[in-house]
């Protein structure tokens, strides 16, 4: 068996951020560990989205500590975290609507490679950028779509692209703010396909709604509600778990 | 989809443009109007000039409203040697982009840890507060300005004092930056700019310290405008704080957008509309600043939705 | 030996100044807040309440009349500038109205070079303001500007109890904080704003009327105390009326204070010729490096407006 301590890459420790008289977090303590899937499941204003914006760095927390594969992250900016192995999706989509889909991933590519004070060469025309791109479109599936700009591909196709440019980044830990949010059934099966391809190289903290694809997905679910967390563990225990099903859960349970 | 470098239809523009303003010299030695020499002249450099905010307002999405201080600053860093006997344009010219890079550090480090209208307000102030400073300066002149007896001095290879000469240097000038443009714009500088633009919480996720790079653009900006200040400032042989009043930030600012925001060439074009519907209404009535006005809001008015589309712009306030 | 009389003077004259640049910081901060929208022009409309009373005085007679007739007639400016540059603006992003309201200044320099022409007009005063009042002995200050400091006062506490105790009042904050839910519930927005952008309008002239007996009505007036009302906003906080109150004294007190005594100051710690040359320099940047110094600690200025 693997030592229980080596083995967690995120681990967060009583997390809290209040608005006002508002806890959105509260004492919030989980952990992710190495090649897992952790989700996060809850009802609306559970707190999940500013979990999410502490553990990527652009809220600060009131109290608590994040760690991140034994370093202490919880004061530092967003784009430090991305180079320590941290990416993240967006709940909204949040690409650049102007470029396309290959200049997009490009980017995001480029954010990696060193510095970005180059000014001479033509970064559009560079193989060392464009090439992992379109390796990466490929795996979301977008390839054929590289060179359509962002704004004139559907909502399923962002989500893709969301997922390709956090890859690009080549994180260890993915943070995925509903990765499902308003796609259709089939949309949703290629997104599940998709995640279950990186499943075991990269740990995943999968925020959803999508009961189907959360527990067919995830290896641990942590439940949150009202910002703190009132259950966490494997699934089955989860979906026995009385105080869940209360909470959240309730007659439509229907999955698994 | 290749970009096709030559011989597309925004090029061909260049090129025409170009040539242009190469045989300009020619139609007014041949029609003896010098006048037109001065006036191309003067288009240039504040083409120039808009060709160096282009790449914060245009590519970066930054308004910056005290770019005119830049000007001013290139303007006396010849003025200013010039009144203590030094006249080495090797010195001037260094100088003028130097102290530009320094003035755009100090404020633009504290200016891009603001964004939206605080941005624009910020900008505006530092330079007026450069306005004033020289104002306030009877040694230079203050209020009434600096006249320098002689232009700078690149002896052997240049005499400025020939107004031809000026003028092709002018032109030289303009086609290296309207090149180093086109280079910066297409690199990976220029990619992280347009990103910034667009989207700067994505940007940072994927991990650009974007602050850095617009501070750096900005910097490179303010350089350029300076390079062009000291221009100004051989041309006209009067240096006056007037070249930094943020109107002239707010004509530059125009001059940017009639071109078409974020097109490499369009600056170009835009400073040439601006101040040849100057020269044209000037020459109407001496009322002409009413319609020139009301052109500008027009403009405005009826552009197709904002110069500034596909920034992601925060129509929350002080995000 | 501290010369008591030069420093409550000057303290009461950078308190004027606070006054005046209030008047023209709070209509800017209102607009901005509630509309979201920067107007450049601001200076224009303190231009025109300048000139608007400089012309009712002359056919008046009567200073007093003057300035109860001048403001009306700005408001009428404000509406109509409102109706047709304005409102078209409102969903476009705030380079599209630093253009316009651009635009507008060159139009308003030259319409008011062409109605009174390009010299500047003098407003003469009824004789008792040109006196001089006796606040402690041995210390006598300006009547009027004592006036000055006396309406802007009035006006500031005015403005507060108009925008907390009254429902016109309570609309202007709901529609700061929620336009769309304000609209809904039936109070209309067009109107609000075209109210609010009247309310600024009659504000700047207002400071325009009062600084013109002392400066003279003259082209282009606006077009520099407009920057120093963009710093009081930045200082005090972009929407914020207290902040607004707060920075224009502070800022009127630390520029006036620093072109009277700076150059005194540095003679203390430098010789006297290099004071001299330095003093007016760096007495005109002061407002600005204390701008650069608040926002490097508060970037949202010292009172930012809540729910923003």
């Amino acid at each position: 068996m693997h030592n229980l301590t080596t083995d967690v890459m995120l681990h967060v420790s009583e997390l809290s951020k209040a608005f006002g008289a508002l806890r959105a977090t509260d004492a919030v303590s989980l952990e992710v560990r190495v090649a897992e899937i952790h989700a996060i499941i809850g009802p609306n204003g559970a707190g999940k989205t500013t979990l999410i914006a502490q553990l990527a760095g652009e809220v600060l927390p009131d109290s608590g500590r994040i760690e991140f594969l034994g370093r202490d992250i919880t004061r530092l900016p967003p784009y430090t975290r991305s180079h320590l192995g941290l990416a993240r999706s967006f709940q909204i989509t949040s690409v650049f609507l102007d470029m396309t889909l290959l200049d997009n991933v490009a980017l995001a590519v480029q954010a990696h490679q060193g510095h970005s004070y180059r000014f001479w060469k033509a970064a559009r025309r560079d193989a060392a950028l464009v090439q992992p791109a379109m390796d990466l479109l490929s795996q979301v599936g977008l390839a054929e779509r590289a060179h359509r700009l962002a704004s004139d591909v559907s909502h399923g196709e962002h989500r893709q692209l969301e997922i390709a440019m956090a890859l690009a980044t080549r994180p260890k830990l993915l943070l995925l703010d509903e990765p499902m949010a308003g796609m259709g059934t089939e949309e949703s099966a290629r997104m599940v396909d998709i995640l279950q391809g990186l499943k075991g190289r990269t740990a995943m903290l999968l925020i959803e709604h999508d009961m189907d694809a959360v527990f067919a997905l995830a290896d641990r679910i942590t439940v949150l509600v009202y910002g703190q967390v009132i259950a966490s563990g494997l699934p089955d225990a989860i979906r026995a778990d009385t105080s869940v099903r209360r909470a959240y859960l309730g007659e439509d349970m229907t999955a698994g | 989809m290749k970009r096709a470098v030559i011989l597309n239809r925004r090029s061909w523009t260049l090129w025409m443009g170009l040539i242009l303003l190469a045989l300009v010299p020619v139609f007014t030695s041949l029609t003896g109007q010098s006048f037109y020499l001065d006036l191309v002249n003067r288009l240039m450099i504040l083409a120039i000039a808009a060709l160096s905010l282009n790449l914060i307002l245009g590519h970066g999405g930054m308004i910056s409203f005290g770019h005119a201080a830049y000007l001013g600053i290139g303007a006396y860093c010849v003025g200013i040697p010039a009144y203590y006997d030094v006249y080495s344009g090797w010195v001037h010219f260094p100088l003028a982009i130097g102290v530009s890079a320094l003035f755009a550090l100090l404020t633009g480090a504290i200016c891009l840890r603001t964004t939206g209208v605080y941005f624009i307000m910020i900008t505006m102030a530092f330079a007026q507060m450069m306005f004033f400073a020289l104002v306030s300066i009877e040694t230079y002149g203050g209020d009434d300005g600096l006249v320098i007896e002689s232009r700078s001095a690149f002896d052997p290879w240049l005499n400025l004092e020939d107004n031809l000469t000026l003028y092709y240097v002018t032109f030289a000038s303009l086609a290296v930056c309207l090149y180093l443009m086109h280079r910066m714009v297409q690199s990976r500088f220029g990619m992280v700019i347009e990103g910034a633009k667009g989207n700067e919480r994505r940007m940072q996720a994927i991990g650009f310290n974007t602050y850095r790079y617009r501070l750096t653009s900005y910097i490179m900006s303010g350089a350029m405008c300076g390079f062009a200040g000291a221009l100004l400032g051989n041309f006209t042989n009067f240096i006056s704080p007037e070249m930094m009043d943020w109107m002239r930030s707010g004509e530059l600012i125009f001059m940017v957008v009639l071109g078409g925001v974020g097109s490499w060439f369009g600056p170009v074009l835009g400073t040439a509309a601006f101040i040849l519907l100057e020269e044209w209404l000037s020459g109407i009535t001496i009322y002409w600043q009413l319609l020139f006005g009301a052109i500008l809001i027009l403009t405005v008015l009826f552009n197709r939705g904002g110069p500034l589309r596909g920034a992601n712009k925060t129509r929350n306030r002080h995000a | 030996m501290i010369n008591w009389s030069l420093i409550v003077t000057q303290c009461l004259n950078g308190v004027q100044l606070g006054v005046l640049l209030f008047l023209l910081a709070s209509g800017l901060t209102l607009i901005f807040g509630i509309m979201d929208f920067v107007n450049l022009a601001h200076g224009s409309l303190y231009m025109i309440g300048a000139f608007f009373c400089a012309t009712f005085t002359e056919l008046t007679g009567s200073f007093w009349l003057a300035l109860v007739l001048s403001l009306p007639a700005v408001a009428a400016v404000g509406i109509l500038v409102e109706l047709v540059v304005v409102r078209p603006l409102y969903a476009r992003d705030h380079l599209d109205h630093v253009l316009a309201t651009f635009g507008l200044i060159l139009c308003f320099d030259t319409l008011v070079q062409m109605l009174w022409g390009p010299q500047g007009m003098a407003i003469p005063l009824p004789t008792f303001l040109n006196g001089r009042v006796t606040i402690w002995p041995g210390i006598s200050f300006p009547t009027y500007r004592l006036l000055i400091i006396l309406i802007g006062l009035a006006v500031a506490a005015g403005l507060y109890g108009i925008v907390t105790h009254t429902r016109v009042g309570m609309r202007i904050r709901a529609g700061a904080s929620n336009r769309t839910m304000v609209s809904a519930l039936g109070v209309n927005i067009q109107s609000l704003y075209t109210l609010v952008f009247a309310l600024g309008a009659v504000l700047a002239g207002l400071a325009g009327l009062m600084i013109a007996p002392i400066t003279e009505a003259s082209i282009g007036m606006g077009n520099e105390i407009i920057i120093v009302a963009f710093v009081v906003i930045i200082i005090g906080g972009i929407g914020s009326i207290k902040g607004a109150f707060i920075a224009a004294l502070l800022v009127g007190l630390i520029d006036t204070m620093g072109r009277a005594f700076l150059d005194g100051l540095l003679k203390l710690v430098i010789s006297a010729q290099n004071a001299e040359t330095a003093a007016p320099a760096l007495s005109a940047m002061l407002i600005y490096i204390l701008m650069a110094a608040v926002l490097a600690f508060r970037p949202q200025g010292l009172f930012p407006a809540k729910g923003q």
